[in-house]
């Protein structure tokens, strides 16, 4: 449904209809409602939501790297015309870290404390690329390089302690790069650095996408690093998915009044300093997300929604279209 | 360094920070002797004025969180001065430390570790009023509901204990908790960081009532610059335990003057994409660990405007356009911000 609107340029990755469950028997509880998004070769996706709004869970799918407790329990998940959730686990292995990586919100914790860094970096190359050690080698200083780190000889011996969090955030794309990925899942890249460091790495994954022409699905929560980096922007809440459109779309004519409430809630520094005699005060988005176990029968936003009718309540919107690019699971933004 | 500089004066000051200063020894291994100095907050001096909120910028490690540790008397200066209503903190007799207490309360970032899983709202708002004999029984009943419902608490949430809430309502809680013996002052250190955007709004909405109702003074402690500037009538920038400019917020955040400030300021993420018309200026590297004491301006290494006088002579604070101290020998060379980013 999503493909047939945009160009006529083949998907890379396609995630039709992913639901997916946690937990077994009476305790079970949906955690993602039928997510349909897609991705194209080149492009950035942003999926933005709050917590539990399950946008790791969505990552994590596609990873294959679901907790033990999750289940997918319907959809399909398509890298080009394969379909992932159908792959072994041998299969997946193949694919993970090879032609899909990910970088990871904590490089304090993602990076292995007693390897040194040039063993993690050549680790990807010498089990999916079996090229050699000296080959490997080679190649993990060009990337160090890449991603901006001085002495990358040097770094390749040292330790994730000895590298401050920017540096050890470069070597985590470094890694993801290694074997020259389709898609980088990127999981709140920047959230845990300070903001001078959270614009050099914005800005080396544009670089990197520009200059490799790898696919980026943006996993945040912050609004600013979407303006920065998407080119699309797929809105979750509770699970669904209230708002798929073009970035600037989004950000001009959001659609969905969750959209909207949550864009007119962060404070915005242009207007703040503005030269008006009086601060526009923030709007707000009463109560809070309800978690997945009292999830409510219709659009989950309803409690917490200014345009709510008694519809709402029962029914789920479809996310249907309103124009070529943008489509919205709102009974009142996109009638039938 | 801004005590030895003139200082920038409003009515009575309810918070006063004069040449404030902590160091702290480094020692070469676990047991051995202190081999040399951290300065980790360096001459610090500001005010706050009542009903007034400085926000506090500064990235990771600057001496931010260390300040407030100073001025809420969990750690003791090396040298200078804390006044809370003109009395010196460190110099309390054992009988003022209650009075100041109630004078000055603090909110923590993380409102999962702040409170105490084991007691019930209800209790956690009410303990300090019972600590300092300001209530008790059905008297104090009636206070805790008045501030949870301030808060936007309703009295039947208050018998539930810390888990049972989610993170924008515990902020709610400490909130209530902090205000319940009355505070003119509230330092809040990260007080949303940890909380989700649409929560976030309520929280700073929440301050900016209650500070409007009983003209309580914040200093506002935050990595964030969009949350601070909606808060703050006056923002002081932090680098390396100095303070390297300080002026009422729209002045300095519209129009920085010291090059540390204007760096900071276009790392800032746009708020909307059509913002986004040029490729940004980054700071490069990143700020070395708090050092000893140099001759130099601690922000040479990074500066894109250092000079050679940079390196052998540290910038004395100046007054600037009236209101504002900047710590820089070339403040007036500081080039605007492109436009976008607050213009």
């Amino acid at each position: 449904m999503l493909q047939a609107s945009r160009g006529s340029a083949p998907n890379l990755l396609a995630v039709e209809d992913l639901t997916v469950t946690i937990g077994r028997g009476v305790s079970v509880a949906t955690i993602l409602h039928a997510v349909s998004f897609d991705l194209k070769a080149g492009e950035t996706l942003a999926l933005v939501g709050e917590s539990g709004s399950g946008k790791s869970v969505t990552a994590l799918s596609i990873m294959g790297l679901l907790p033990q407790e999750g289940h997918v329990a319907g959809g399909r998940i398509m890298l080009g015309d394969e379909e992932l959730l159908a792959k072994s686990r041998s299969e997946l292995t193949q694919i993970r870290g090879s032609r899909i990586s990910m970088v990871f919100q904590e490089p304090m914790t993602s990076l292995n404390p007693v390897l040194t860094i040039g063993r993690q970096l050549t680790e990807g190359l010498q089990f999916h690329r079996k090229v050699s050690r000296a080959t490997a080698d080679a190649r993990a200083v060009d990337l160090l390089r890449l991603v901006g780190l001085t002495h990358p000889e040097r770094r390749l011996k040292q330790y994730p302690h000895q590298l401050s969090g920017g540096m050890r955030q470069r070597v985590m794309i470094a890694m993801a790069l290694a074997c020259e990925p389709d898609l980088i899942i990127a999981d709140e890249p920047t959230t845990a650095l300070d903001v001078s460091i959270q614009a050099q790495i914005i800005n080396l994954i544009l670089d990197i996408k520009e200059r490799l022409g790898a696919a980026i699905l943006l996993i945040t929560h912050d609004l600013g690093v979407v303006a920065e980096m998407a080119d699309r922007i797929a809105v979750l809440y509770a699970g669904h998915v209230v708002e798929i459109a073009n970035c600037l779309q989004l950000f001009d004519a959001p659609l969905h009044p969750y959209t909207e409430g949550l864009l007119a809630a962060v404070p915005r520094l242009d207007q703040l300093v503005a030269d008006t005699p009086d601060r526009p005060r923030l709007a707000e988005l009463a109560g809070g997300m309800p978690s997945p176990g009292e999830h409510p029968r219709g659009c989950p936003f309803t409690p917490r929604c200014p345009i709510a009718v008694p519809r709402c309540a029962v029914d789920m919107p479809p996310l249907s279209f309103v124009d070529a690019t943008h489509s919205v699971a709102c009974w009142e933004r996109a009638p039938e | 360094m801004l005590g030895t500089g003139p200082r920038v004066t409003g009515p009575e000051p309810a918070l006063i920070l004069d040449a404030l200063r902590k160091d702290f020894p480094q020692r070469g291994s676990l047991f051995g002797r202190a081999q040399a100095h951290v300065r980790a907050v360096d001459d610090v001096s500001f005010e706050v004025g009542p009903g007034e909120t400085l926000g506090l910028v500064g990235e990771s490690g600057c001496g931010k969180s260390t300040l407030a540790r100073m001025i809420l008397r969990m750690i003791a200066p090396t040298s200078g001065q804390v006044l809370v209503g003109g009395k010196r903190v460190d110099a309390l007799l054992h009988s003022e430390v209650p009075a100041y207490r109630r004078k000055i309360q603090m909110i923590f970032q993380d409102p999962y570790a702040s409170l105490n899983p084991r007691i019930r709202a209800g209790d956690l708002i009410g303990e300090p009023m019972a600590i300092h004999n300001l209530a008790r029984g059905a008297e104090l009943r009636a206070r805790v509901a008045d501030l949870a419902a301030q808060v936007g608490l309703s009295s039947s949430m208050l018998a539930r204990f810390p888990h049972e809430f989610s993170g924008g309502q515990r902020q709610r809680i400490a909130i209530a908790r902090a205000l319940a013996v009355s505070p003119e002052i509230v330092v809040a250190d990260e007080p949303v960081s940890a909380l989700d955007v649409s929560v976030r709004a309520q929280v700073l909405n929440l301050m900016a009532d209650l500070q409007a109702e009983r003209g309580l003074s914040y200093l506002f402690i935050s990595h964030d610059i969009g949350t601070v500037a909606y808060l703050s009538h006056r923002v002081a920038v932090m680098y390396l335990g100095l303070i390297v400019e300080i002026g009422p917020a729209r002045e300095v955040l519209r129009r920085p003057r010291h090059p540390y400030t204007r760096l900071l300021l276009e790392a800032v993420p746009v708020a909307h994409p059509r913002l986004k018309t040029h490729r940004r200026e980054v700071l490069r590297g990143e700020a070395p660990s708090a050092g000893g004491v140099s001759d130099a301006c601690p922000f040479a290494p990074r500066c894109p405007m250092a000079q050679d006088r940079c390196q052998v002579e540290r910038p004395l604070p100046r007054v600037l356009e009236g209101h504002r101290l900047v710590a820089c020998h070339f403040a007036e060379d500081t080039p605007d911000l492109p436009k976008g980013i607050t213009s």
